[in-house]
């Protein structure tokens, strides 16, 4: 059994329970969870670097053999993602310890985002269906405490609905499963992927995936299924916003990337060309409801759908491509939009709002903070020589490749729209000089604390520069991540040690 | 017996959808509560329903040598029950608390976190105009972060 390939699951699970022994005033968590957090990281790069060497990873829990026991999967897609889950997750642990305050931090902050994290892990190590939707609710519960942690009315009042639509997509996705394993009597992913070609009546499994597309729909906030995500993203603290906007929504993405390229390819006509005018929707409500907001999250929130929208099209197309640009987009747009959150915390702590309308000459004052905002929107927006614009290149190039003009030409006007509303955040809150009347708020942000939430984005930004500059490696991995989804038979030979 | 349980599997899904759709969030839960069951009993439905076939090895065999229930759906069964539970007593709970903070369990009144007036911005605390200001909010909701 490979050690390397639990140890992300494991570090966070720890780091959560210290965290839980030793809170209390003393501060002491605040330590061991950042340390947790680094953990991770190093973990992930060990799985990164042995995946990268040794291709896909397997281990089989309590070494019951493949189809039986619960397998752990790690191939490309999985290992990238976990890295980038350890990336944001020290992000987000540094940032906390200056952005929560010590009420919340007392009652639970730091166990809680451990074990989001935790989950996280889970959902893209799992090789198992049934596992995986376990590891959705651990990752359900974690957010639903921390989503209404400190118990404001807004909080409240956006976790209801929160709550409400991810339970559905919960029982959705239990009878989904239920329903496949009738018609196939087995769980194991890799096993599906052979047993779903024996089955004959393929209108069932059709309907079956479409079970599947609504309940991961809902989790990564595609059209119409994204209402829950402008009610609630941003209601709690900039910490939390930051981690649910980079890595709640991209579970149910790979979750959609995984289901849809190793188990449910019978029908792509069908399923995929759904998938595909779904994309094209979720890109254009999402920018368009961005364009109606003054709130910088709520901006950002809606950015969110907007964006899930070019990784599905990614999916959709199916190409080698097309799937590049959605490996590469997921990349690029946790580390983007996870940073563009952090900004606008700061941005709130030394202009006092989120309001648009109340913000101004944060350029002026602080000049630094407008090149951190400047890069990780610019980014999002797609200009060269930075990540986005090779993720946006990729999948428009992927859709020119199959002829699909319409769609190409929905994702440039959208890159545009994103343009429009990244530039109505930098004239009010940035460049025009501060409304009158509205002051900066009296109580000043401590040197200590404004380097704990500088060094994060400063780290962010840097390495979106790095990805847009170095951009060969990355594609490289990407591209042999790719390779191994479009086919799955690397995969199934990995886990159940004979070909399909 | 499965036609049964698929009839009774449906009229629970479509009980617990009418549920759902009311706007009050009492009824949502009790929705809830009949979706998870109706899932629950889906999975036991599909996982193969046999009689008096207990699922057990006799000693010295490593395999059952005649036919047995298939145990892995109670398995199933077992596991999501459990989560349901508490994501259930979850959802109970922050149901009493949006009472206590918003004053109401009807959601088309939960503007809190997106005001209808926007020009009022992000302001949480602001009511849209909109809104039925004569709605009662407890004083516990003044006293704001209560954890």
């Amino acid at each position: 059994m490979s050690w390397v390939l639990v140890l992300p699951i494991l570090v966070p699970l720890t780091t959560a329970l210290l965290c839980f022994a030793v809170r209390g005033p003393s501060g002491l968590q605040r330590g061991v969870s950042v340390a947790g957090a680094v953990a991770l990281l190093a973990a992930a790069v060990l799985l990164m670097r042995e995946v990268l060497a040794g291709g896909i990873l397997v281990a089989q829990m309590g070494d019951w053999p493949a189809p039986f026991g619960i397998s752990l999967v790690a191939d490309r897609l999985a290992a990238i993602m976990v890295m980038i889950t350890g990336i944001v997750a020290v992000a987000v642990a540094v940032y906390a310890l200056a952005d929560i305050d010590a009420a919340r931090q007392r009652f639970g902050f730091h166990p809680l985002f451990h074990i989001l994290i935790t989950g996280i892990c889970g959902a893209f190590l799992t090789g198992d269906l049934f596992n995986l939707y376990v590891w959705f609710e651990v990752m359900l519960i974690a957010s639903f405490a921390l989503l209404v942690l400190g118990g404001e009315r807004a909080q409240i009042d956006g976790a209801v609905k929160y709550v409400a639509l991810n339970l559905i997509s919960t029982v959705m996705f239990l009878s989904a499963v239920g329903l496949l394993y009738g018609m196939t009597g087995t769980l194991n992913m890799a096993e599906l992927h052979i047993r779903v070609r024996e089955v004959e009546n393929t209108g069932l499994l059709s309907a079956v995936a479409m079970l599947f597309l609504v309940a991961f729909g809902i989790k990564a906030a595609i059209f119409p299924l994204f209402f829950w995500l402008p009610a609630a993203y941003h209601t709690p603290p900039v910490a939390v916003s930051a981690v649910f906007s980079a890595l709640l929504t991209k579970v149910g993405v790979y979750a959609l990337i995984r289901v849809f390229t190793l188990i449910f390819t019978h029908d792509v006509g069908f399923t995929h060309t759904t998938m595909l005018i779904v994309a094209a929707l979720t890109m254009v409500t999402g920018v368009l409801g961005a364009a109606a907001q003054m709130e910088m999250r709520r901006i950002l929130s809606f950015h969110i759908i907007s964006q899930i929208g070019y990784m599905i099209l990614g999916l959709a197309l199916f190409t080698p491509l097309g799937l590049i640009g959605a490996v590469f987009y997921l990349v690029h747009h946790i580390i983007v939009k996870a940073n563009l959150f952090l900004v606008s915390g700061v941005a709130n702590r030394l202009g006092g709002s989120f309001d648009l309308n109340s913000l101004g000459g944060l350029y002026a004052e602080r000049g630094w903070l407008a090149m951190l905002f400047l890069i990780p929107a610019f980014s999002l927006a797609g200009f060269p020589p930075l990540s986005g614009f090779w993720a946006k290149l990729l999948l428009i190039q992927a859709s020119l490749e199959v002829e699909a003009y319409w769609v190409a030409a929905v994702a440039l006007v959208v890159g545009l729209l994103t343009i429009y509303s990244m530039t109505k955040i930098w004239n009010q809150a940035f460049w025009r000089p501060r409304p009158e009347g509205k002051a900066a708020p009296a109580a000043a942000v401590s040197r200590a604390d404004l380097l704990l939430l500088t060094l994060p984005i400063a780290a962010m930004a840097l390495l979106t520069l790095i990805i847009g500059i170095w951009v060969q490696p990355f594609l490289t991995v990407a591209g042999e991540a790719a390779a191994e989804l479009l086919d799955p038979r690397l995969y199934v030979e990995a886990v159940l040690g004979r070909a399909p | 017996m499965t036609i049964v349980l698929a009839l009774l599997v449906g009229v629970l899904f479509a009980a617990s959808v009418y549920l759902m759709l009311s706007r009050t969030l009492v009824r949502y839960l009790f929705g809830l509560v009949l979706m998870g069951n109706a899932a629950n009993l889906l999975i036991f439905a599909v996982g193969g329903l046999s009689l008096g076939e207990p699922a057990i090895i006799p000693s010295g065999l490593s395999a059952p040598d005649e036919a047995i229930a298939n145990p892995l759906p109670q398995a199933l069964i077992l596991t999501a029950i459990v989560i349901s539970f508490g994501l259930l007593a979850f959802a109970m709970v922050l149901a009493f608390r949006a009472n206590e903070e918003l004053g109401t369990t009807v959601t088309d009144k939960m503007r809190v976190a997106e005001p209808i007036d926007d020009a009022s911005g992000g302001d949480p605390g602001a009511l849209g105009p909109g809104e039925d200001v004569a709605e009662p909010v407890p004083a516990a909701a003044a006293t704001g972060a209560r954890p």
